[in-house]
C-alpha cells in the first residue's frame, strides 16, 4: 500500500500539486487520471522518487520515503517496477536483454536462473519469440509488453505506468491494460497508472484520483464516475461524444 | 551573469563528477560495459585516427622539405622537425581535438539521447547509479584506449613520412631514416601519453556531462552534442598550454 500525505510541490514559485492526500491499496490498479498539465506526471514522479517533493510524506507499507537515506532509497527502489510513456527500453539491448537486465544487476541467482525467469516473464506478456530482436524492431505496443516483462522481473511489489497505452491503438491498448490487470492481481501488487485514456479508467479503473490544477478533485471508482455529479470531473470524462452519449443513455438524460 | 552561468555548470559537472566515481553496484556488468566502450570508443577509431595521422606525417614531410630545408640546414632536418611535431603536438593534442569531435558527440548524443528516451529516469527507478552505470566506464574506457591510439597516431605519421619517400621520392629515404632517430629524447613519447591521458577524460567527461544534463528533444540532443564538442575542444587547448608548461 502506498499513502501520500498532504503532499506539495513546487518549482520555484510556481506550484503544481497543492495538498495531496490519497491511498493506493495493493492488489487493485490504482488511476490517476486529469488533463495534460494538471499534475500528475509530476505526482508520479514524486511518489517514485524522480522529484524531492517541497512538503509532505510517501509512505510505502509505513515507510517513509521522503524521510528515507540513499541507501534506503535505494533498497525499496529495487522493490519498485516502471512502464514508461516511451517505454524507455535500453535502444542497444535485444529484448531478452532488456529483460535480463534487473536480474543481472540485483540477483544473486546462476546465469541460467537468471535466463530461466527472463524468459518467464517474457513469455508472461506473451513475446518469447521476439526475445532475439531489437526493441527498435518491434512494434510500440510490443515494446510496452518489454517494459511489463522488465518491470515484473524482480518481483516488484509496487508498479508504476506512465501513460502505458499512449501512442497505441484501442485493441492493443485492452491488451496492454488486461495484462497490467492481471499481473497485478497476479502478484498482490500495488499498481499506479497515470492515464487519460477512458477505455483504461472504465475498463481497469478499481480505485480513481482526478487531479484539477495540481489539486485532487474527485476520487472513486469506475462504477461511481459515470454518476458522479463533479462538473470539473464530468467536463473532462464527457468531453468526447461517445463517453457523453454513454451517459445520456446510462441516466436517459 | 555569464561567470555565474560557467560557476554553477562547473559545480554541476563536479557534482556528476562525484556521482560517477563510486563503486558500481555489479563489477560484472561494469566490465561488459567497460569492453564494450573500449571496442566502440577506442577501437572504433583507430581507423580515422591512422588515415589522418598517415596524411598529416606526408603532408608534414612534404611542407618542411619543401618550405624550411636548405642547403644551409643539415639533411636530416625534415625527418627532426616532423618527428617531433608528431610526438610532441600531432598524435597527442590535435589527434584528442579530432577525437573530441568523433568520440565527443557519439558519448554527448548516446547518453542524450537515453535521457530524452527516459532510458536513464528507467535506470533510477531500477535503483542502478546512472551516472557511475553510464559515465565511468566511457571514461576508463577512453582513457585506456587513448595511450594506443597515441602510438597507432605516431607510427602512422612516420609511415605517411616514409611514403613521401618511396611513392613521392621528396626526400632521400637514409636522410629521414636519420632525421627521425636523431637526438631521440624518450620523454617526449611519455609526454605525448601523459597529455592524451588529461585529454581523454576531458572528453569523456565533458560529453557525458552535456549528454546526462540534457532536457528537452531531438533539437536540444544535437545542441548538447555540439556543446560537448566545442566545450572538449576549447578546454583541451587551455590544457595542452598547461601541460606542455609543466611537463616541458
Amino acid at each position: 500500500m502506498i499513502e501520500v500525505k498532504s503532499l506539495y510541490k513546487s518549482f520555484e514559485d510556481k506550484a503544481v500539486l497543492k495538498d495531496i492526500n490519497a491511498v493506493f491499496e495493493n492488489g487493485k490498479t490504482n488511476l490517476i487520471i486529469g488533463q495534460s498539465g494538471s499534475g500528475k506526471t509530476v505526482l508520479m514522479k514524486c511518489i517514485v522518487g524522480l522529484l524531492n517533493p517541497t512538503q509532505g510524506a510517501i509512505l510505502y507499507d509505513n515507510r517513509d520515503y521522503t524521510t528515507m537515506g540513499k541507501k534506503e532509497r535505494k533498497t525499496l527502489r529495487r522493490e519498485m517496477g516502471m512502464i514508461f510513456q516511451s517505454a524507455a527500453l535500453f535502444d542497444s539491448m535485444t529484448v531478452l536483454e532488456n529483460v535480463m537486465f534487473p536480474l543481472d544487476m540485483f540477483s544473486n541467482d546462476t546465469y541460467h536462473d537468471r535466463l530461466k525467469r527472463a524468459r518467464f516473464c517474457l513469455d508472461r506478456v506473451n513475446l518469447i519469440e521476439a526475445q532475439n530482436k531489437l526493441p527498435g524492431e518491434i512494434s510500440g505496443g510490443m515494446q510496452k509488453r518489454v517494459a511489463i516483462a522488465r518491470a515484473i522481473a524482480l518481483n516488484p511489489q509496487y508498479l508504476f505506468c506512465d501513460e502505458p497505452n499512449s501512442g497505441l491503438d484501442p485493441k492493443t491498448s485492452l491488451i496492454i491494460d488486461e495484462l497490467i490487470h492481471d499481473i497485478t492481481l497476479e502478484y498482490n501488487m500495488t499498481t499506479i497508472i497515470n492515464t487519460h485514456d477512458m477505455n483504461s479508467v472504465m475498463g481497469i479503473g478499481e480505485n480513481i484520483l482526478f487531479i484539477y490544477e495540481g489539486r485532487k478533485e474527485w476520487e472513486g471508482d469506475k462504477t461511481q464516475i459515470m454518476g458522479a455529479t463533479n462538473e470539473r470531473l464530468n467536463s473532462f470524462i464527457f468531453a468526447s461524444d461517445l463517453f457523453r452519449k454513454m451517459k445520456e443513455a446510462n441516466t436517459g438524460k | 551573469m555569464f561567470v555565474f552561468n560557467r560557476i554553477a555548470t562547473f559545480g554541476r559537472y563536479l557534482e556528476l563528477m562525484g556521482k560517477t566515481f563510486s563503486r558500481p553496484e555489479r563489477m560484472r556488468m561494469f566490465f561488459k560495459q567497460y569492453f564494450k566502450e573500449l571496442s566502440q570508443l577506442g577501437v572504433d577509431s583507430i581507423g580515422i585516427v591512422l588515415l589522418i595521422s598517415f596524411f598529416i606525417g606526408a603532408v608534414i614531410c612534404i611542407q618542411i622539405k619543401l618550405n624550411i630545408q636548405s642547403p644551409w640546414m643539415p639533411r636530416f632536418t625534415t625527418g627532426y622537425v616532423t618527428r617531433e611535431i608528431m610526438l610532441l603536438e600531432f598524435s597527442s593534442s590535435i589527434m584528442c581535438l579530432i577525437l573530441a569531435g568523433k568520440v565527443g558527440s557519439n558519448i554527448a548524443s548516446e547518453i542524450g539521447t537515453m535521457r530524452v528516451t527516459q532510458q536513464v529516469d528507467a535506470l533510477e527507478i531500477m535503483g542502478v547509479n546512472s551516472a557511475s552505470f553510464l559515465i565511468l566506464p566511457k571514461i576508463l574506457g577512453l582513457v585506456t584506449m587513448m595511450p594506443f591510439l597515441v602510438a597507432f597516431s605516431i607510427s602512422a605519421g612516420f609511415t605517411g613520412a616514409y611514403a613521401t619517400s618511396v611513392i613521392g621520392n621528396v626526400i632521400n629515404m637514409e636522410d629521414l631514416t636519420y632525421g627521425l632517430q636523431h637526438d631521440f629524447t624518450e620523454w617526449y613519447v611519455w609526454m605525448g601519453v601523459i597529455k592524451s591521458l588529461f585529454f581523454a577524460f576531458i572528453i569523456s567527461s565533458v560529453s557525458a556531462f552535456y549528454g546526462y544534463t540534457v532536457e528537452g528533444g531531438s533539437f536540444e540532443v544535437g545542441k548538447s552534442s555540439t556543446d560537448a564538442v566545442v566545450s572538449s575542444s576549447v578546454l583541451i587547448l587551455f590544457a595542452d598550454v598547461i601541460l606542455t608548461q609543466i611537463l616541458s
